[in-house]
């Protein structure tokens, strides 16, 4: 356990140090944002219906851009090699990793993002369901995120792998997490599709550190 | 507490490495690996290290079936992390060993004036001082040294040597792969022939 926290709190350590994690996925959202209105023009309504669809995606690139970073450097600088040796299992270690990147990058920009939908006039009403919708959408994405990153880990520029690996694996996440903040779908259509963006987190949880680590062990033979 | 090998062999990518290996380090022992370039002597620390499954043969360590958790594994890269500093570098690897302070790790290699120096300002043999400190961090039976002398300078080597002889004579184990002279007189030298 105390070896478990060591490897989350040094990882978000080096996520708020190095700038390349939370600092990156914010900046990269908060361009979209601030670019849509200007390409689709000032048509209020359309923001407004546009409107969570665009944070969702924007949510789901900032993710996919963080995902090659989550093991890449721990494999090249030899971490991982020497991390096999200690009494925590690669399957938690891979989780940890995992949890980090999600408090680091998914968190965060699930809490703001919402914020940040004012940019795009979106409805006010429907901020506290998209917070929560994104909040454990981000969740899945982050332990998706470590899957691809693990099987890309030793692989130089790998990210446009990532994104083809695990975007498949997104489109629930993001039909589901739209889809409860859609507002024809009325209170009950929400929580049946919150229902939904949790089970697919409870899986990803379960299959996320035993395909990581299967992914590193073949990294190093 | 002694380490068996026996026909071991190794395959990485498809190509047989080594094979048909044995050999048995003892209490006290230190053992000295030797080939050319290519030869595997990595690949066989590796597989010690529980990094690589043997292709063929068998290695036991007594009766601990993860020889892993009791080896001290140093490789050539340094796995610490550029931006955090000496200190914080050493409390991480502390932590996941399950060891309690870093003090003597500190000391090992003189690096307490070091401490609050981010990594990315060491030269490569104060780097290699902190991954050697990692020994230190807790108490494990099995060194496996890669090319463990390189970029230190002659007091280090001298420390080195030192803190080799001292565990040897405390019933540790150490397998080092060299090329040049480790400086401790060897039990045993394994030679690996180049594939």
């Amino acid at each position: 356990m105390i070896a478990f926290l060591a490897i989350l709190k040094r990882d978000l350590t080096l996520g708020l140090r190095q700038g390349g994690g939370a600092g990156a996925a914010l900046a990269f959202m908060l361009s979209v944002l601030v670019l849509v209105p200007l390409a689709l023009g000032p048509d209020q309504n359309l923001l407004r219906r546009l409107a969570p669809g665009i944070m969702w995606l924007s949510l789901l690139l900032a993710v996919l851009l963080t995902a090659e970073r989550i093991f890449q450097q721990d494999y090249e600088d030899g971490t991982l090699d020497a991390l096999v040796g200690i009494a925590l299992p690669l399957e938690l270690i891979t989780l940890a990793k995992a949890l980090a990147h999600w408090l680091s990058v998914g968190l965060p920009l699930a809490i703001i993002a919402p914020l940040l939908g004012i940019l795009i006039n979106i409805e006010t009403a429907s901020i506290p369901i998209l917070m929560l919708a994104m909040i454990l959408g981000s969740l899945s994405l982050s332990l998706l995120a470590a899957i691809g990153g693990a099987i890309t880990a030793g692989l130089r520029r790998g990210g446009l792998l990532v994104a083809l690996l695990i975007l498949p694996l997104y489109v629930p996440v993001l039909v589901f997490g739209v889809s409860a903040t859609l507002a024809e779908t009325g209170p009950e259509g929400s929580f049946n599709s919150l229902l939904v963006q949790l089970a697919i987190t409870m899986v990803s949880l379960v299959i996320q550190p035993w395909a990581s680590a299967a992914a590193l062990r073949a990294y190093f033979r | 507490m002694t380490l068996h090998a026996t026909t071991l062999a190794c395959e990485r990518n498809g190509r047989i490495v080594f094979s048909n290996l044995s050999f048995t380090i003892a209490p006290g022992q230190c053992a000295e690996l030797r080939g050319a370039n290519g030869a595997g002597k990595s690949s066989l620390l590796r597989l010690i290290a529980g990094l690589i499954p043997a292709a063929a043969g068998a290695l036991t360590f007594q009766n601990h079936p993860d020889i892993a958790q009791h080896t001290h594994f140093i490789a050539h890269q340094d796995a610490m992390k550029a931006s955090l500093t000496v200190e914080e570098n050493l409390h991480f690897w502390c932590a996941v060993l399950g060891c309690r302070d870093i003090t003597t790790a500190l000391k090992a290699f003189n690096l307490e004036t070091l401490k609050a120096d981010p990594v990315q300002l060491l030269s490569a043999g104060q780097r290699r001082r902190l991954t050697l400190s990692r020994l230190f961090l807790s108490t494990r039976p099995l060194w496996l040294l890669d090319e463990p002398m390189t970029a230190l300078d002659v007091v280090t080597q001298e420390i080195l040597r030192t803190h080799i002889r001292t565990h040897l004579k405390d019933g540790g184990m150490v397998l080092a792969a060299t090329h040049g002279d480790l400086g401790v007189i060897p039990d045993q030298t394994i030679m690996l022939g180049a594939a």
